[in-house]
């Protein structure tokens, strides 16, 4: 009873913001990509903690959340960074040289192999299929700012900007 | 006749009775299509690609998710068909880590007697270098991605049959893998050990953990005395395994055969199985006479008790604090057999031969251990006693048979129904009736579905109701109303070494694995309500 | 239940249209994804800022209650369809489009054409081939060649504006379908009609509502699919921005014909935009009773939800979609059952492309016949394109169905582009069409009517609409290999054929590219594509080769050379490369071929130097040891 007692209030600190985003859906396992979507916004990836939580507040297999997490690749399980640099690499920006964009920011953000956040947490680079700004091609999403008809080094300078603007 | 619904196959025509999909149709004429993921008992998942045939006006179709219709004009050997059946399994064969010689599952395994069946003579396409980690952390299996075919049928069978869903797919694409939840190994999530997904698995990604070596070694180890307890089921199994008729001989072979390899002692669980029910039923008068915690679960399924664990804290005290016959044995053994040997407890190995895999798991638990020395030491299954016995080259079916050891060697019949689901249930209730004064209850059935059934019992304590279930979704079914006992008493009891211990797709046989228990005069099952 | 305000349709129209009559003049500024991207919020509030200054009245809210004369009213359109010009800024009634408008421009804008009547000249867009300077949509090549129906609000309404949207006709034709028509009518109006899918298959729409009209009464769903993961199209996006009324429009029609009382609209998240302007005119029809219960007084109820997808190009397939909606990963299920017979939750549902669905109100105002009266016998209507690649008009366009590439690609698209954006229509190479499922059309396909059938004819397929122009610097393998690369990512990893055989033919493709090819590959390649074509479950595997399958057979010289001459024609792929040496630079020094081991180069001393393609080993010892930087190519 005792621990029960104490850990209640700490359980719910923790996971307030969760339980909101599971009232608001009605606990209906059914709207899990949503509550999923709902989570990560809140906590920019989805922690595992969060997602047993989820899976067992909806009374679901931790199994099943992690399955649906992994499958579509709009959700992170580890923590991105401040700045997210999205290359979109869909037909349009891919014929129009939107490789070159990041090879030259896979070097200029000196990633380590098989990774896409900087150790520093600062940058996260991704490529995305397509942004459906194919008249803007090659096209380069940082955070929300959408820029087109890109190339290299002018993705280059945006984000010395950025290291700029952070004191780097 | 002329209103009987018909179709054709390759020309012959074939009834359609009640068959839900045009595979089950084609396999009742005698044509065996090759599958990866259709399972009767699971949803239909339509992924493997192999039961394709073509029907006459619509192309090529899935037979496993295809509705048999009157009239249809189905091919199943077109040069397409063909093709496409080798090609993919030319492609699965590139998939992984698919070095036969070396899988455990070399001699069973579905993908290497396709490709055997199909003469796919060669792989022209290239195997991924990289491998994937294995996992090892379960006592009970062993799980191997880089041979997995992602049939599904292990994710299935946890989820719609065993209630559980510790497997699941992840990642998409070329990227998908089976596994636990987080990539994690079994024993950190909440797998029950039952092994399910190691009986439905057609390749071997997902094994028994097999602690063959380990018996090896004990044997040869000078030190040490190993005995061994046979679980009453194995005797219908072990048949299987050799392709012989399970007959009232089987446990002398047995028996012969353990001696062969070496075992200084071979004793049958029966005998601990009477403790548990004796025990057990004892428990039972008294918490019913003297309002203790009804209704009274089981014990002796140690995935059931994992399961209710992980999801039914609440039912942890309706749980009976005996041990199961497996544990009551290797505690009994560790307690006696050093003395009358004149040996240390620790020189005494325990093995036990066990139907299920999660045995392997309950004796590891560390409540079966004195001073860290399990109960019981290792436990293996019947295969792996089949192997033991193929390996060391032991002719099974020609074997002289042998008798059990004394003093664990005598039984009262009751023990040898347990292996049927609800047979422990039936021999507490019996019990506990005659310990009431009432010899000869009468048990009828009053209800019956697929994995669960319940039977009532009157007794001069009045009636007492009974549930057995057969599967961990029966046994997650039942838990609602197990909570509210009133004067009735539930036995429950997860069914999922119900099945003698056998694959469940050998579980067709049962039938005739309870008529050899009828024709052992020794354990008369008369008036076993389900014979 | 709180009480909705009920909408009447002809007042709201005519409150409308007298007061915006008291504006002297309307400007529009694409507020379309392309736009925004290029700044035109801030030369929408410069505008606003700027002209208060001067004392223009540009107001940015039709007032209904000052009937006094106003200099203009300003608002935002959804995409205009010519994203590379813009921002786009259109002033009307004088007929004027303004091209990458800067907020710097605005002053300028405001003296020149508002206060003194005259054009801003270097605004205005002028064609690229002839130097032609054009006013405005009146007379721009890229908008008078096309024919715009189901695009034709997108580029002038106010999409955040639902009394617009009515005043402009909207809502009039579900009203119709709701009160006057039964729902066999209208699944008969639209079968008439001969309208088609646009989500790719080109599946008759009004055989797919009866379908599910036929099914036993009760719970019902209407999809919007907008979930156009076609790497290279983004018709449907600019429709859901542009006019999303439109689209609940049709869903609302579809609800009455089928029986439906819930719909959902499934958007990509990739879209924000889109997202937020879909739930902002459900949100506005809710509030004034056009969505909810007793719609129109018709006792029929239609509710709509919005969700995001997350990220799977799959979760276009229909019953992958499904699976998404219902919590689950997008995992297609084998057809029959159809969605129509068991669909959302197991029950009858429709669903339909973004695009289809927005076409449903034209048709029922217009008419069958009218729709009938664009496009082909079988392919009736207009159908929308997003076109991109090397071609000097990028942007959105509409065309009756049997329009010719070359009429797209030329007329519209304004010719094709090479290295530096030079317009030079020799340099045309290829068109490919409807994206990861499609294939490529040449140059002896420029004159074919694009519709469902003719393409299909020819190994393409219409899909989802995208064209990507490619010039003579394209490689056709690594185009082929980028949508390979593109489905084996996004296969959903179910079935075997789909799963491994795109991981393989990917394999195969990439030993083209690096060189590693024999003469076992091509015929691998094929009988793989082959297979993995009839083989796989869902539409995303059985059209997966695609690609490559039209590449073989309209660029089989190319494939071959990179095959067994290990060459790359186009120059591109980088294994493939052999150094060349550049004989300006060269000075004879001989030092590069006494560093090849296998003895390629040849020349006379003091005299420029050779490199043997086919002895070349591609080592690049040369390169390293050259002084000169006179050898490149590796
Ligand atoms: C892999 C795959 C992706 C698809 N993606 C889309 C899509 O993005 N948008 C769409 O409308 N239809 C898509 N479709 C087609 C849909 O499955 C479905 O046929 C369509 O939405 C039906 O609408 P329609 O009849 O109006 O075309 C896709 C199909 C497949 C197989
Ligand atoms: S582990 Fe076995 S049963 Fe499970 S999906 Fe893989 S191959 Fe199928
Ligand atoms: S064809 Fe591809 S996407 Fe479709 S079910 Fe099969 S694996 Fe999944
Ligand atoms: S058995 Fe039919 S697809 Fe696998």
């Amino acid at each position: 009873m005792h621990t029960a007692e104490t850990e209640a209030p700490l359980i719910s600190r923790q996971f307030t913001s969760v339980l909101r985003i599971l009232e608001s859906y009605h606990h209906d396992s059914s709207k899990l990509v949503p509550i999923l979507q709902a989570v990560q916004e809140e906590y920019r990836y989805l922690p595992e903690e969060v997602m047993t939580f989820v899976a067992t507040a909806l009374d679901i297999s931790p199994a099943r959340v992690f399955g649906v997490a992994t499958f579509y690749s709009h959700f992170a399980l580890e923590p991105k960074g401040k700045y997210v640099v999205r290359i979109c690499d869909g037909t349009a920006c891919h014929v129009k040289g939107s490789q070159d964009i990041v090879d030259v920011l896979t070097e200029r953000l000196k990633l380590p192999k098989g990774k896409k956040t900087t150790p520093d947490m600062l940058f996260t680079l991704e490529t995305v299929s397509c942004l459906g700004a194919c008249g803007l091609a090659p096209a380069v999403v940082i955070n929300d700012d959408v820029h087109g008809q890109m190339n290299a080094e002018r993705t280059k300078a945006l984000i010395d900007q950025i290291c700029v603007e952070e004191g780097l | 006749m002329p209103n009987e619904k018909t179709l054709t196959i390759d020309g012959f025509r074939v009834a359609i009775d009640a068959e839900t999909n045009l595979l089950q149709v084609i396999r009742k004429a005698h044509i065996e299509l090759p599958t990866f993921c259709y399972h009767s008992e699971l949803s239909v998942y339509g992924a493997c690609r192999l039961c394709m045939v073509e029907i006459e006006g619509r192309g090529l179709v899935t037979s496993c998710t295809t509705t048999p219709e009157p009239g249809m004009k189905v091919k199943t050997q077109t040069a397409e068909v063909r093709e496409l059946r080798k090609m993919n399994i030319e492609l699965l064969l590139a998939s992984g880590n698919h070095d036969c010689p070396t899988c455990g599952k070399s001699g069973s395994c579905k993908l290497q007697s396709l490709a055997e069946r199909l003469g796919v003579d060669k792989v022209r396409f290239t195997a991924p270098v990289e491998q994937k980690p294995l996992d090892f952390t379960s006592p009970s299996l062993v799980r191997d991605p880089n041979k997995c075919v992602l049939c599904g049928d292990c994710v299935r069978y946890c989820a719609e049959i065993q209630g559980i869903g510790v497997l699941d797919f992840t990642h998409r694409g070329s990227q998908s893998t089976v596994s636990p939840a987080f990539n994690k190994g079994l024993a950190e999530v909440d797998c029950v050990a039952c092994g399910q997904c190691a009986a439905v698995c057609p390749v071997g990604a997902i094994l028994v953990k097999t602690e063959v070596e380990r018996a090896y070694a004990a044997i040869q180890d000078p030190r040490k005395t190993v005995v061994v307890q046979v679980a009453p089921a194995i005797r219908a199994a072990i048949g299987e395994s050799f392709g012989a008729v399970n007959d009232t001989f089987t446990m002398g072979r047995i028996v012969s055969a353990l001696r062969r390899l070496g075992f200084d002692k071979v004793y049958d669980t029966s005998f601990s199985a009477d403790l548990t029910i004796w025990e057990e039923a004892t428990e039972f008068v008294n918490r019913k006479q003297n309002g203790g915690v009804l209704p009274l679960i089981t014990s002796c399924c140690p995935a059931w008790v994992k399961m209710a664990e992980h999801d039914f804290p609440e039912v942890l005290d309706n749980i009976s604090t005996c041990r199961s016959p497996q544990q009551m044995f290797g505690s009994l053994a560790k307690d006696v057999l050093p003395k009358e040997l004149g040996i240390a407890r620790e020189d005494l190995v325990v093995v036990s031969i066990m139907p299920c895999t999660a045995k392997k798991f309950e004796a590891a638990r560390d409540e079966f251990k004195v001073n860290g020395n399990p109960d019981v030491d290792l436990v293996l299954t019947t295969q792996e006693l089949a192997r033991m016995i193929q390996d060391a080259g032991i002719q099974f079916p020609e074997l002289p048979v042998d008798s059990l050891d004394q003093p664990f060697g005598t039984k009262t019949g009751a023990g040898v129904i347990f292996a049927n689901s609800g047979g422990v249930t039936e021999a507490v209730i019996r019990y506990a009736a005659g310990r009431l004064g009432e010899e000869h209850p009468v048990i009828e059935e009053v209800r019956a579905e697929k994995n669960r059934r319940e039977f009532t019992a009157s007794t001069p304590l009045g009636d007492i109701k009974m549930a057995v279930v057969q599967d961990g979704r029966g046994a997650r079914s039942g838990q609602g109303e197990g909570a509210s006992p009133g004067n009735q008493s539930w036995q429950k009891r997860c069914g999922v070494c119900g099945n003698h211990g056998l694959p469940r797709w050998m579980h067709r046989r049962r039938r005739s694995a309870c008529h050899a228990f009828r024709s052992d005069p020794a354990t008369s099952c008369s008036g076993h309500s389900r014979c | 239940m709180n009480a909705v305000m009920e909408m009447d349709l002809e007042t709201t129209t005519q409150d409308y249209l007298a007061s915006e009559k008291t504006y002297t003049r309307r400007v529009v500024i694409c507020a379309g994804t392309g736009c925004m991207a290029n700044g035109a919020l801030k030369v929408f509030k410069a505008l606003h800022e700027q002209a208060k200054a001067l004392g223009i009245s540009l107001e940015i809210e039709l007032d209904y209650e000052d009937t006094k004369s106003k200099d203009g009213l300003l608002t935002k359109s959804g995409c205009q369809g010519f994203c590379q010009m813009g921002p786009l800024l259109s002033i009307e009634p004088d007929g004027i489009l303004y091209c990458c408008v800067k907020p710097a421009d605005v002053a300028e804008i405001l003296e020149t054409t508002f206060q003194n009547g005259k054009l801003v000249d270097r605004l205005l867009y002028s064609v690229p081939a002839t130097g032609q300077v054009c006013k405005g949509h009146g007379d721009i090549p890229f908008y008078t060649q096309q024919h715009r129906t189901v695009l034709k609000a997108c580029g002038s309404l106010d999409p955040e504006n639902l009394r617009e949207y009515i005043a402009r006709g909207g809502y009039f034709a579900a009203r119709k379908a709701l009160t006057t028509m039964t729902d066999q009518e209208v699944c008969q109006e639209i079968l008439d009609a001969g309208l088609r899918g646009r989500g790719g298959g080109g599946f008759p729409t009004g055989r797919k509502w009866e379908l599910t009209r036929i099914q036993p009464k009760g719970k019902k769903f209407v999809i919007c699919n907008g979930d156009e993961g076609d790497p290279g199209a983004f018709m449907d996006r600019s429709v859901m921005e542009g006019n999303p009324h439109a689209v609940l429009e049709g869903m609302m029609i579809c609800a009455r014909a089928v029986g439906a009382d819930e719909g959902y609209v499934y958007v990509r998240a990739e879209y924000p935009l889109a997202v937020a302007r879909v739930k902002k005119a459900v949100k506005d029809a809710e509030a004034v009773g056009i969505l909810g219960d007793d719609i129109f007084g018709s006792g029929q109820s239609f509710r709509v939800h919005v969700m995001e997808g997350a990220g799977a190009f799959v979760c276009g397939e229909e019953t992958a979609l499904i699976a998404s909606i219902e919590g689950k990963r997008g995992m297609p299920m084998p057809k029959p059952p159809f969605p129509a017979q068991s669909g959302l939750n197991g029950k009858p549902t429709v669903i339909n492309n973004v695009e289809t669905l927005a076409s449903v109100p034209l048709i029922l105002s217009n008419g069958a016949a009218w729709y009938r009266s664009m496009g082909t016998e079988k392919s009736p209507g207009t159908k929308t394109f997003a076109l991109t690649g090397h071609v000097a008009n990028t942007g959105l366009i509409e065309v009756p169905f049997g329009a010719t590439l070359r009429k797209i690609v030329f007329d519209i698209g304004g010719g094709v582009t090479k290295k530096g954006d030079v317009i030079d229509n020799d340099a045309f190479k290829a068109v490919q069409i409807g994206g990861p499922s499609g294939g490529c059309l040449t140059r002896e396909h420029l004159d074919l009517p694009m519709d469902f059938d003719s393409l299909l004819s020819i190994g393409a397929m219409v899909g989802s609409g995208g064209l990507v122009v490619m010039n003579q610097e394209t490689c056709m393998v690594q185009v082929a290999k980028f949508f390979m690369q593109f489905t084996q990512n996004e296969s959903c990893g179910k079935c075997v054929p789909c799963r491994e055989g795109t991981k393989q033919m990917l394999a195969l493709l990439d030993d083209i590219t690096e060189g590693r090819a024999t003469d076992e590959t091509l015929p691998l390649l094929e009988q793989l594509a082959r297979n993995v074509k009839i083989g796989s479950l869902c539409g995303l595997g059985k059209t997966a080769p695609n690609p490559v399958l039209s590449t073989l057979k309209n660029f089989r010289e190319e494939i071959e050379a990179h095959v067994h001459r290990k060459v790359c024609p186009a120059r591109v792929c980088k294994s493939l490369m052999t150094p060349e040496i550049d004989a300006a630079l060269c000075k004879g020094c001989t030092l590069c071929a006494k560093k090849c081991p296998v003895g390629a180069i040849h020349g006379e001393r003091k005299v420029a130097h050779t490199i043997d393609g086919f002895a070349c080993i591609r080592c690049g010892a040369c390169v390293d040891a050259c002084k000169f930087n006179a050898i490149s190519g590796i």
